[in-house]
């Protein structure tokens, strides 16, 4: 039984990508791909599609020589791009950590179509991931015909990666089970991988990398071991440093998804997402935003993306049971469940919160009381 | 060589060369009579002054400093507003950077590079609060001829470099006192001419901008002197639009240092020739110090400046000292990165990661050779896609974190800590002038009639009188820093919060201490805060830092306790064991009171003993399941604990009835073991929050026969047992008695050992008399169940009805200690005894109680509770 799935294979070739209800990055800016690599002159190694100096600018954005636009990629810190191109540049695995919705898996596209000119070599991490996922599997149909040969093997996209010399891309590598990613450390360390069935190996050809991406703060993740570490430079992407920019990316998303689930708009929304977002802020940093208290960390990552749920789920609430208005008791309940996640611990924590900070602010009286309600 | 720092410095130009001199240090000038007013002017082994010193000393070279006298700065910060000073050091001095006056040596290339090309700069030198960013390098040791051999550093690395002259005063802008935004630019300017460079190319970070243009710049070229003579010219644009906007208001502090300077150079070009002398300074000043300008002119300019009585030592400096941007840091970001830099012979970044390397590996994290390899490679790639020819600091920390602490800013801190800024702690010889901390002490030691003595002594302080309590507060603050003449004794007689006994006697080893303690200020004050602050912040446990609250009281620091408070409201938040913040708050508690005692300022305390109490509240439900015997019993003394502070904390509304309502919680709980939530019941009971009935009723529950027996003995130890006076509520509360005693008697065989030990700790604590009550109580059996309670049975030590007379007679004492009725004070008048004493020693009954207030508190038994219930006067509770 063959699992791995060639991902090209099922692009069909030479379509407009336009159909495609979520383009490759490589084809939705294809344009400013082919821009960059028309006017980079600098150095390529081996097999890039573009100069690391180029693959920077496509993510961080900027404005060509010939006036041509690169829309930003990545927002953030500059410094964290440039480690990232500067690690595939030297030929080491890059990992991206993050908790959820800090866009790994789109900079590890963008990185993987700038560099490689594909995006597509890509292996899904989950629990059950197989190691034919990683190596290669077999066409039995071909295997029971005419024995084992090349032909009634189904590579991986690893495998294809190293043969092509292009880019492969590891999401969720954290999720996979201990066995499974250790089978990476071969490829990352040897840059071969070996076939005993036919008595060969598919040696990886100069431009062959990887960029995992994993999840640091889950839960129920099998940790990497050190060896398997020690073969990736690893990039942590951070959370939104201001609120404001965290709020717009809330009010955005939240607004996207609101649409599509024909929730009605929320006229007054603004302020409890505001407020959401505070509240996962200040205890996610755990210091309150004028930096005066020092406040307690619960066990759950309250990630930007949690917010986005508590609110459009805040909204929902008020839409179908409220009077449409998004008001703290829509919000409350969702907070509390996504700030209390081991009930001892994180009650307290939470509760600590409420009287220390939350029941002092000017202007929260509605929302404390709110939380009461819900906590007691 | 002339060199940027005060000339009454010349005399201890020679201290440098000894061999117990290991920077960093500073040259320290201080007001003779006000140690408190002094400046600082710190040297890095790799600061340009210091490396022009050594090569100077090395080279048999005259050196001297060439600015203004500290005479002169040190007396104008005198008449400068003091309310910006607040601490010891603004310090005028500052930059320096690298400037060669008189080009070519005479000895022509001797010098060379030697010294002056270290000359470069940043403004190290001062310890202003300016933010500098100091740019150190310090040179290429002597690469001429007498110079001896290159130490072998790739001139390429340029140390090169100059810098800018930063003013710790910011005298540009600050007084012109005008409005307006061009002053404000001048203040900018002035204050960071670098900033303003770097800024018109287009940097948003300074530091980054010197590193591209100066430093890696000069990799590869031929002429040494380049950067410095572009610098210049640099300097000269920036002064050009300085002076021109200054020419309204002169603030002219600049300008008479930089007359002196040329009079300085004058005089010493007249005695060396115009090419024999070198001038390490900052490059701030490098266009003035060209100019011509008359001699007349410049002595005119200095003429009738203010003097005062300075004096001049090094001092020992730390690196952590230099990188502090504020107080007396130099605002060098990295001063462990520039000294490793300058020591480095070859290969920076690999030695650097390697030593990285080293440090992660001594705190237990992997990490291989093979680790540094792959940060080595990263750190040059990023350089180059930077477009930078070598890896900077922000390139290898970059790499470190990628490679080394796997994307974790936890270890990186560390380096950031131990290397970066780094733990090196500079030495001074034992022959340098004794630091003004000690003549301070002297000083204090003179004007308090407290002579160090070898022989040991006791003092008795009353700290009503003043000199007294200056006594004391000098002893605790010694004692903050390190300088244990004093030692606190037990009161002899009374343990008052107004009496004090110290065990006193000098070792000679002190002085050394005292000498050490002179990093922390100039003063015994000013060192104290500082040392508190310090010591809050590298506090290991919550505890330790409340009694360095404590501390801070007794010592009168009132400017170390916002940093010591916020530390501990940082440390109480984050804090997840309530035993810890158990344990903390009756310290506090007390050390609000005892502020109060002292007329302290204690608003901060109190907020944060307020917020320490919250999270106790909440945090303490939680905190008492699942506990063995031990940890249940440590808990109960935490609740006991916490009681009597919150009863101490009384005034601040609400957080008695919280503390209620929390004991009420933890007394119905029934995962809650047996002796915490007895000892609930007990308190509310105490409080008067539960009436007998329903305490009976609760005791009634947990000694019914579902009970664990060894539960129930523990709850029965947490009700009464221990020093709290439990017994007597068992002989006055017949009922309690008849429900222990019923329930005793249905303990089966096999539970009786399992409980008789539990049973045993908790009536042995009582005295003999209330033992033998007891036991003839129940002996006498249970049988008169029904009848009130403590009335009329006819009870051993009791007579059968109430002697109205004797205790009429106690009623005036009462009152008196309560201190509430007038009436009363009429009735105590007519008696003969306790009217007299009462109103004939106010101030004496007063005391009294406040003393057997805190005494008992100090003995940290609950004293709030004790009273309360067994005697059954109330004045207990009160007192």
């Amino acid at each position: 039984m063959s699992v791995s799935v060639d991902p090209t294979s099922v692009k069909p070739s030479g379509t407009e990508p336009t159909d495609a209800l979520r383009p490759h990055a490589e084809d939705a800016f294809a344009f400013e791909l082919a821009a960059l690599a028309a006017q980079d002159d600098r150095p390529r190694p081996a097999r890039w599609k573009m100069s690391p100096w180029a693959v920077a600018t496509y993510l961080l954005g900027g404005v060509l020589p010939d006036g041509t636009v690169i829309s930003p990629k990545y927002v953030g810190p500059r410094r964290i791009v440039e480690v990232a191109v500067t690690t595939l540049a030297t030929d080491r695995a890059l990992l991206l950590l993050g908790v959820p919705g800090t866009a790994k898996t789109w900079v590890s596209e963008h990185l993987a179509a700038a560099v490689s000119g594909d995006s597509t070599l890509l292996v899904q991490g989950t629990a059950g991931t197989p190691e034919e996922a990683i190596r290669y599997g077999w066409n039995y149909a071909q295997l029971l015909a005419h024995g084992p040969s090349r032909d009634a093997l189904v590579p991986s996209p690893v495998m294809r990666a190293m043969a092509e010399g292009a880019t492969v891309r590891v999401e969720e590598l954290t999720r996979i089970p201990a066995d499974v990613q250790d089978t990476l450390i071969t490829v990352l360390s040897e840059k071969t991988l070996p076939i005993p069935e036919l008595g060969q190996e598919v040696q990886a050809v100069r431009g062959f990398n990887l960029i995992a991406t994993a999840n640091d703060r889950d839960r129920g993740v099998n940790e990497l071991s050190s060896a398997l570490r020690r073969r990736f430079n690893t990039v942590v992407l951070p959370l939104p440093e201001s609120v404001e920019a965290e709020v717009d990316i809330v009010a955005r998303r939240v607004d996207q998804i609101g649409r599509s689930l024909d929730l009605p708009a929320a006229p007054d929304g603004f302020e409890e997402i505001r407020r959401v977002v505070t509240v996962f802020r200040e205890l996610r940093d755990g210091v309150t935003a004028d930096g005066r208290t020092k406040v307690k960390s619960p066990s759950g990552t309250l990630s930007t993306a949690e917010a986005i749920s508590v609110v459009t789920s805040g909204l929902a609430l008020a839409a179908h049971f409220g009077d449409g208005v998004l008001r703290p008791a829509d919000v409350a309940a969702g907070i509390l469940g996504a700030v209390v996640r081991d009930p001892a611990a994180d009650r307290v924590v939470w509760q600590e919160y409420l009287e220390a900070v939350v029941r002092e602010r000017a202007g929260w009286t509605d929302f404390y009381r709110a939380c009461r309600e819900v906590s007691a | 060589m002339l060199i940027e720092g005060p000339p009454e410095a010349d005399a201890l130009i020679p201290l440098a060369a000894d061999e117990d001199m290991r920077p960093p240090v500073a040259l320290l000038a201080h007001a003779v009579d006000e140690p408190g007013r002094s400046s600082f002017w710190p040297m890095a082994e790799f600061s340009p002054e210091w490396v022009a010193l050594r090569w100077a000393l090395e080279h048999g070279v005259p050196a001297r400093f060439i600015d203004l006298p500290a005479t002169h700065t040190l007396a104008w910060e005198k008449h400068r507003e003091r309310e910006e000073t607040g601490k010891a050091g603004k310090p005028g001095e500052t930059g320096r950077a690298g400037e060669t006056e008189g080009t070519e040596e005479t000895e022509g290339t001797r010098e060379g590079a030697g010294a002056e090309e270290n000359c470069s700069g940043g403004r190290p030198g001062a310890t202003g609060e300016g933010p500098g960013r100091g740019r150190r390098e310090g040179g290429e040791e002597g690469s001429g001829a007498g110079g001896g051999p290159d130490v072998g550093r790739e001139p390429g690395r340029a140390r090169a470099s100059g810098g800018g002259p930063e003013d710790a005063d910011g005298s540009g802008g600050g007084e012109g006192g005008g409005s307006g935004a061009a002053d404000e630019d001048r203040d900018g300017l002035r204050r960071d001419p670098l900033g303003t460079l770097a800024e018109v190319a287009g940097y948003d970070d300074p530091e980054r901008w010197w590193e591209d243009v100066v430093e890696h710049r000069a990799t590869g070229t031929k002429d040494p002197f380049a950067p410095f003579a572009a610098l210049e010219e640099a300097m000269g644009a920036l002064r050009e639009a300085y002076d021109r906007d200054a020419a309204g208001h002169e603030d002219g502090r600049d300008l008479v240092r930089e007359a002196y300077m040329r009079i300085q150079l004058r005089s010493a070009q007249r005695e060396f020739g115009a090419d024999g002398v070198a001038v390490v300074c900052g490059a701030w000043h490098v266009p003035a110090l060209r100019r011509k300008v008359a001699l007349a002119a410049d002595r005119a300019l200095l003429k009738g400046l203010p003097k005062v009585r300075t004096d001049l030592t090094w001092v020992p400096w730390t690196h952590r000292r230099l990188a502090r941007a504020g107080g007396y840091g130099a605002g060098i970001d990295a001063p462990g990165w520039y000294a490793h830099l300058f020591a480095s012979p070859d290969r920076p970044v690999e030695r650097w990661l390697t030593r990285v390397a080293v440090l992660l590996r001594e705190e237990d994290r992997i990490v291989s050779s093979a680790h540094v390899i792959e940060a080595v490679r990263l750190a040059e790639t990023l350089a180059a896609l930077r477009g930078r020819p070598l890896p900077g600091l922000s390139e290898t920390t970059d790499a470190v974190r990628a490679v080394l602490c796997e994307g974790s800013d936890v270890p990186l801190a560390l380096v950031r800590d131990r290397l970066v800024v780094g733990d090196v702690l500079g030495e001074v010889p034992a022959g340098a002038p004794a630091v003004p901390l000690q003549r301070d002490l002297d000083r204090l030691q003179r004007r308090l009639r407290l002579k160090p003595e070898a022989a040991e002594r006791e003092l008795a302080l009353d700290l009503r009188r003043e000199n007294d309590a200056e006594r004391s507060r000098l002893l605790h603050r010694l004692r903050l820093l390190g300088v244990e003449w004093g030692e606190p004794a037990a009161s002899r007689g009374g343990t008052g919060t107004f009496r004090e006994t110290w065990r006193l006697r000098w070792e000679p080893e002190l002085a050394v201490r005292v000498a050490e303690a002179g990093v922390w200020g100039t003063t015994v004050l000013a060192a104290a805060t500082a040392k508190a602050e310090a010591d809050a912040v590298a506090a290991g446990g919550l505890a330790r830092v409340t009694a360095l609250a404590e501390r801070c009281l007794l010592a009168a620091l009132p400017d170390a306790l916002p940093t010591v408070m916020s530390v501990l409201a940082d440390r109480a938040a984050l804090d997840t064991d309530v035993g810890h913040l158990a344990q903390a708050l009756p310290a506090l508690a007390r050390s609000l009171r005892y502020g109060d005692v002292r007329g302290t300022d204690t608003g901060a305390l109190a907020e944060v003993a307020a917020g320490l109490a919250e999270r106790i509240f909440v945090g303490l439900p939680p905190a008492c399941v699942s506990l063995d015997a031990d940890a249940a019993e440590r808990m109960r003394r935490h609740v006991d604990a916490v009681h009597g502070a919150v009863g101490m904390l009384d005034e601040h509304a609400g957080l008695p009835p919280r503390w209620r309502a929390v004991l009420r919680v933890l007394s119905r709980r029934d995962s809650v073991p047996g002796v915490v939530r007895g000892r609930a019941v007990r308190l509310l009971l105490d409080e008067g929050e539960l009436n007998p009935g329903a305490a009976a009723r609760l005791m009634g529950l947990a000694l019914s026969p579902g009970t664990p027996p060894g539960d129930a003995a523990a709850w029965i130890e947490g009700f009464v047992g221990g020093g709290s006076g439990g017994g007597l509520l068992l002989v006055h509360d017949e009922r309690l008695l008849a429900l222990v005693d019923g329930w005793l008697t249905t303990v089966p065989a096999e539970a009786f050992t399992d409980v008789l030990p539990l049973l045993r700790r908790t009536f042995s604590a009582y005295e003999p008399g209330v033992r033998r009550t007891l036991g003839d109580r129940v002996r006498r059996g249970p049988g008169k169940r029904g009848s009130e309670p403590g009335a009329h049975t006819g009870t051993p030590g009791f007579a059968t009805g109430l002697d109205e007379r004797r205790a009429d007679a106690v009623l005036p004492v009462v009152r008196l200690l309560l201190g509430t009725n007038p009436d009363a004070a009429d009735v105590g008048r007519g008696d003969e005894r306790t009217g007299g004493d009462g109103r004939g020693d106010d101030t004496a009954g007063h005391v009294g109680t406040g003393d057997d207030g805190m005494s008992d508190d100090t003995a940290g038994g609950g004293a709030g509770t004790d009273g309360g219930t067994g005697d059954g006067a109330l004045a207990g509770v009160g007192a």
